[in-house]
């Protein structure tokens, strides 16, 4: 490569609002319902139907709006954009054009050179639209409008992102942003939260842009990345080569990692927006803005700091807690049950993101309760099971989220506290291993630790190690 | 008439409207649509410019439905609207990304 090249990147960001119904319609919004069970004339844009505007919907896109520095739209109303595809069965999706809700935003994210400002250009309501499957068999498209209606917000950046990594660092930003909000569940694997890729090259120094392409289908954020970085490599080679980067969609296959053209929807991307008739337009006052701003929970900055003030753990462990909504509700929850917050943080940090790490799950995930967490650290604390017992226990807690308390007692796994039944079993093991005692005594120190595991196995690891060794050491 | 609509433009509409027509309907609409734009450049004459648009006829604003569910399952009813159905599923013919 002779010359240097910058990448451009923009994002579309499309996320599900997590309501319990559709925008316009009283449907549900729940996942896993049977094909085309959760419709109705409205959101199969039947004649004649009439759909009234989602009043959450507004509140959680005012809500991110504020959140991410925007200036709202206080007069604003949705426009209809006309298209014919399977997944739409209305011929037109109401979304906003002409005055989207929030405008002129911005988020910060770190960069290796320090903070950076990404500027978002718009963010504006819309609807889903339905899924189509293709119907292997006989080779034709079935569709399910369970997700027509589900309300979205589409969040336009500024092209300010340089590199792969800042697209990460944006797009993690704004999920935790809209999951502390607790306006989506955010998860790109499902579908909550989908991004398209503008991106164009330009040489350095160059101030005009280049022809940018749109990427779609790209569901995680490593697809993101090598998709980035795949696309940016396609228009270098292309300019390099004396060719021009054509303006297109282009649809990235992670599995083969490439991309290829989309085939345009007949050709003619002309959508003839126009003001929806049936929607009247919204104003929003001073005092709904105010009612919004009210409610705004803590968001992830805020709370890192309070953090920092009010519990005494490693700034590591903040940023790994705090690094989740749910796993941060937990680790609050779990405090103000009276655990210790180090403790709480040990186990949040140690085990839980082993087993998350082991069962590939997300934090988000996380099904055991604060109570039941509180319980095992109650039981440690007493000394009521041993570290062995407790990491057992803990393990069965994760997947089931069991009563540890009740569970000890039911598997008969406290420490036996009875210290005459403890003496009488590190008797019987002096006893039945006199080579290790002599070795003991010839001065082998390591072969305690034999006799130490021989009594926690006759006690059935139901007996405190310090303990143990104690009466050992005594006995010996 | 003052507008002709060219035989480009019909074709353009006709792929967004997803219409074939016939050469006599082709003809027809050719010269509805010009009459239509005819007295759109009449209503142009008329001095706007102190008018705000207008996006809603009525003086009507925040209309809004509380996120409850309201709505049971409607399957039986949006299927009878499928021309062919595949489990609960409307089946249409192949389409492409």
């Amino acid at each position: 490569m002779s010359k240097e090249y910058e990448t451009v990147i923009g994002l579309e960001v499309h996320v599900e609002l997590a309501t319990k119904t559709k925008i316009f319609c009283g449907c549900s919004t729940a996942f896993g319902g049977s094909p085309n069970s959760h419709t109705c004339p409205v959101c199969t844009g039947m004649p004649g139907s009439l759909p009234v505007l989602n009043k959450k919907v507004l509140e959680y896109a005012v809500a991110v709006g504020l959140a991410a520095n925007c200036r709202i739209t206080r007069y604003c109303k949705f426009d209809r954009k006309n298209y014919f595809y399977p997944d739409n069965p209305q011929n037109y999706q109401i979304s906003q054009l002409y005055l989207p809700i929030c405008t002129d935003g911005w988020v910060e994210i770190e960069t290796p050179e320090g903070q950076k400002k990404i500027g978002i250009h718009e963010i504006h309501m819309e609807e889903d639209a339905g899924k189509l499957i293709h119907d292997e068999w006989e080779d034709r498209t079935l569709v399910d409008y369970n997700r027509s209606g589900v309300p979205l917000i589409e969040i336009v950046s500024e092209p300010d992102m340089r590199s792969a990594d800042e697209v990460i660092s944006y797009l993690e930003k704004l999920r935790l942003i809209i999951q502390y909000l607790g306006a989506s569940d955010c998860k790109l694997q499902e579908g909550s939260m989908r991004a398209d890729v503008n991106l164009s090259v330009r040489e350095k120094g160059e101030t005009a842009f280049g022809t940018r392409t749109e990427m779609k289908n790209l569901n995680s954020f490593r697809a993101i990345a090598r998709a980035i970085e795949g696309e940016k490599n396609r228009q270098i080679d292309l300019l390099e080569s004396g060719e021009k980067v054509v303006q297109e969609t282009r649809r990235w296959d992670d599995a083969k990692e490439t991309s290829y053209p989309m085939r345009s929807k007949e050709d003619a991307q002309d959508y003839r927006y126009f003001p929806d008739p049936d929607l009247v337009p919204v104003s929003i006052s001073d005092a709904f803005l105010e009612e919004i701003r009210a409610k705004q929970p803590e968001l992830r900055t805020e709370k890192m700091k309070r953090y920092r003030e009010e519990y005494d753990i490693p700034e590591y462990d903040i940023e790994i807690i705090t690094g989740s909504k749910h796993m941060a509700d937990i680790f609050e929850a779990t405090v103000s049950l009276g655990a210790q917050p180090k403790k709480v943080s040990n186990w949040l940090m140690g085990e839980t993101l082993r087993l998350l790490k082991e069962k590939e799950m997300d934090p988000e995930e996380i099904r055991f309760s604060p109570e039941h967490l509180a319980g095992l650290i109650a039981l440690t604390e007493e000394k009521a099971v041993n570290s062995t017992v407790a990491k057992e226990v803990f393990g069965v807690m994760f997947e089931e989220d069991i009563d540890p308390q009740r569970y000890v007692e039911e598997k008969g796994l406290k420490t036996v506290s009875d210290e005459g039944a403890l003496r009488r079993t590190v008797e019987e093991v002096i006893a039945a291993n006199p080579q290790s005692v002599q070795d003991y005594r010839n001065g082998k120190e390591k072969a305690i630790g034999f006799l130490v595991g021989q009594t926690m196995k006759a006690m059935k690891g139901k007996a405190d190690p310090g303990s143990v060794n104690r009466l050992l050491k005594e006995l010996l | 008439m003052a507008h002709t609509i060219t035989d480009e433009t019909i074709d353009y509409v006709a792929i967004l409207a997803k219409l074939e027509l016939s050469d006599a309907e082709r003809e027809q609409a050719k010269k509805d649509m010009g009459r239509m734009l005819d007295y759109i450049d009449k209503l142009n004459e008329l001095d706007t410019l102190s008018v705000e648009p207008m996006s809603h006829v009525f003086p009507v604003q925040n209309v809004f439905r509380e996120d409850e569910v309201t709505n049971g399952d409607g399957s039986a009813d949006t299927l009878k609207n499928a021309p062919e159905e595949k489990d609960s599923m409307f089946a249409v013919p192949r389409t492409f990304d």
